[in-house]
């Protein structure tokens, strides 16, 4: 078994799986906070999502989606926390 | 060799992402599901990032992998304290069997705390 079959047949299908719980949370979570967590979470899996797909395709130019992915996790955290906390003063 | 040490990076870092996951579904309260993510989801990375450096073996993909290596691990911890300021100033409830609540007394989180006047808060 080759490095790209096992990643393919084996990781990814757990990746998929702890995806699919993610998603899971991000629908129900009772608050805006949850979902920001899970959206964060989410956005840091695409990340290695992306890195197994490079594997995979045997092509490291998607390396660079990974971490432009990795930057926009944050900045998207630090947004929303922000105008959660903005919204919350003005109140 | 280095088809052996792949497979076992990369299986280790999806198991640590599901148990990330998994935590995060399962887990009471806010706070604990936050703890959860931060910890497994930058190892978990890690590992399939170190697969990727040793599959390639080129210098560009290994300065690039150590790149989002250091974002994740720079960025994440800040981004959680800073959901988790935000979502005790907003008012999220702990687990009910939690112990200690350390910043009930903390003046910087007065948003919460009904004895202080409103304007007081707006004029900052």
């Amino acid at each position: 078994m080759t490095v790209e079959d096992y990643i393919a047949y084996i990781v990814m299908p757990i990746i998929c799986l702890a995806i699919f719980f993610i998603m899971l949370r991000f629908i129900k979570g009772p608050q805006v906070v949850d979902r920001v967590v899970a959206l964060d979470l989410l956005i840091t899996v695409g990340v290695a999502f992306i890195t197994l797909f490079s594997i995979i395709v045997n092509n490291p130019l998607f390396l660079d989606e990974a971490m432009i992915l990795a930057l926009i996790a944050f900045l998207s955290t630090v947004a929303f926390s922000f105008y959660i906390f903005k919204r919350k003063r003005d109140e | 060799m280095n088809d052996l040490l792949i497979k076992i990076l990369s299986t280790l870092g999806a198991v640590f992402v599901l148990i990330a996951s998994f935590g995060v579904f399962k887990m009471p309260d806010f706070y604990s599901r936050l703890s959860v993510t931060i910890k497994a989801a930058t190892l978990g990375i890690g590992c399939i990032l170190i697969a990727a450096t040793i599959h390639f073996a080129e210098f560009s993909v290994t300065t690039k992998a150590i790149a989002i290596i250091f974002f994740l691990f720079i960025t994440s911890p800040v981004a959680g304290f800073l959901i988790s300021k935000v979502a005790y100033i907003t008012g999220t409830k702990l687990w009910k069997d939690s112990i200690i609540d350390e910043l009930k007394n903390d003046p910087d989180s007065n948003c919460t705390n009904p004895a202080l006047p409103k304007d007081k808060i707006k004029k900052e």
